[in-house]
């Protein structure tokens, strides 16, 4: 066996286990890490692949951004080092039983079927990427590129307006706040604060 | 080139596709289950790159498949997270068994 072969078989190995682990450990702070380990190993195997380019934007958007938010967003929802219930076992069993009928099925069909790769060599030059990517001929993929851009943009009013307070509940904060005052004896002075209009 | 067969590399890939399948039918808790969905694209796009370096090494596609994938993963995480916060705000829970006012 050769040594790239063992490296592949190494950095799979990796993937599966701590994927495995990231669904079924029971506490969520460790689940996330477990993901992220597991993303750094997809990154390895577009390395192992040759494709540095996917493989680094792998690691930047993914490790430096997705599992970063989605720690945030642990941190803010949760109680991090408490454990989760208990599934039920009945579904955890149908669960496994479905995972595993499915994965026997999909393998066979591709184990079936025989494969002819092409003898050429594969290389990605980055330039050759960013000329395809903005190209408008027949090839070229500045549709999809726009396209993309219109639902990055989407998503960022749409993550503004989510979280934004609405009128009302604005309205309630300014009423706990005056009778707070009341109730320790204050006086009520209504100054009359910058008003902030956007909180995101 | 090819020290590996193609199918070693589908091998994986399905495998953690199913992985993600197991753990999003087992847990219940929102964050857990997006992480679950990030690793099923993933899956999906070391099958891209995998068909692309095997049998169609002289053409791009599959890169720009999922490059286009993780870009759309970032944009899906980013609102799903919005979501879940903002749920989290009006009903103190991110647990999908609480949230059933939408259920018919």
């Amino acid at each position: 066996m050769e040594a790239s072969a063992i490296i592949f078989y190494t950095i799979s190995a990796f993937i599966l286990g701590t994927g495995l682990l990231a669904v079924t450990t029971r506490k969520i702070f460790r689940s996330a890490i477990w993901l992220l380990f597991s993303l750094v190993g997809i990154a390895a195997i577009y390395f192992w692949m040759q494709v540095e380019f996917i493989a680094a934007v792998q690691i930047i958007v993914y490790v430096g951004g997705i599992v970063v938010l989605i720690i945030f967003s642990i941190f803010l929802t949760q109680n991090s080092g408490k454990e989760m219930p208990k599934t039920n076992w009945k579904r955890i069993v149908f669960s496994a039983l479905a995972a595993l009928f499915g994965f026997g099925f999909s393998y066979n069909l591709i184990d079936g079927y025989t494969f002819t790769p092409s003898t050429q060599a594969f290389n990605v030059p980055v330039k050759e990427i960013g000329r395809q990517m903005l190209s408008p001929t027949e090839h070229g993929y500045v549709l999809p590129f726009e396209v993309v851009s219109m639902l990055l943009l989407a998503a960022m009013i749409g993550c503004i307006v989510i979280a934004i307070k609405s009128p009302e509940q604005k309205a309630e904060e300014v009423a706990l706040e005056k009778n707070e005052v009341i109730a320790k004896g204050g006086t009520v002075t209504v100054i009359s604060k910058p008003e902030i209009i956007e909180e995101v | 080139m090819a020290v590996v067969p193609l199918s070693h590399i589908l091998f994986v890939s399905t495998a953690l596709f199913f992985i993600g399948m197991y753990g999003l039918f087992t847990r219940r808790n929102m964050i857990t289950m997006l992480m679950s969905i990030e690793l099923i694209l993933n899956s999906v796009n070391i099958n891209f790159v995998a068909f692309n370096k095997y049998l169609f090494p002289e053409k791009l596609d599959g890169i720009f498949f999922t490059i286009f994938i993780i870009t759309i993963a970032a944009a899906e995480a980013a609102v799903a997270i919005a979501i879940i916060i903002n749920l989290y705000r009006s009903h103190q829970s991110i647990d999908v068994e609480d949230a059933t006012e939408l259920k018919w």
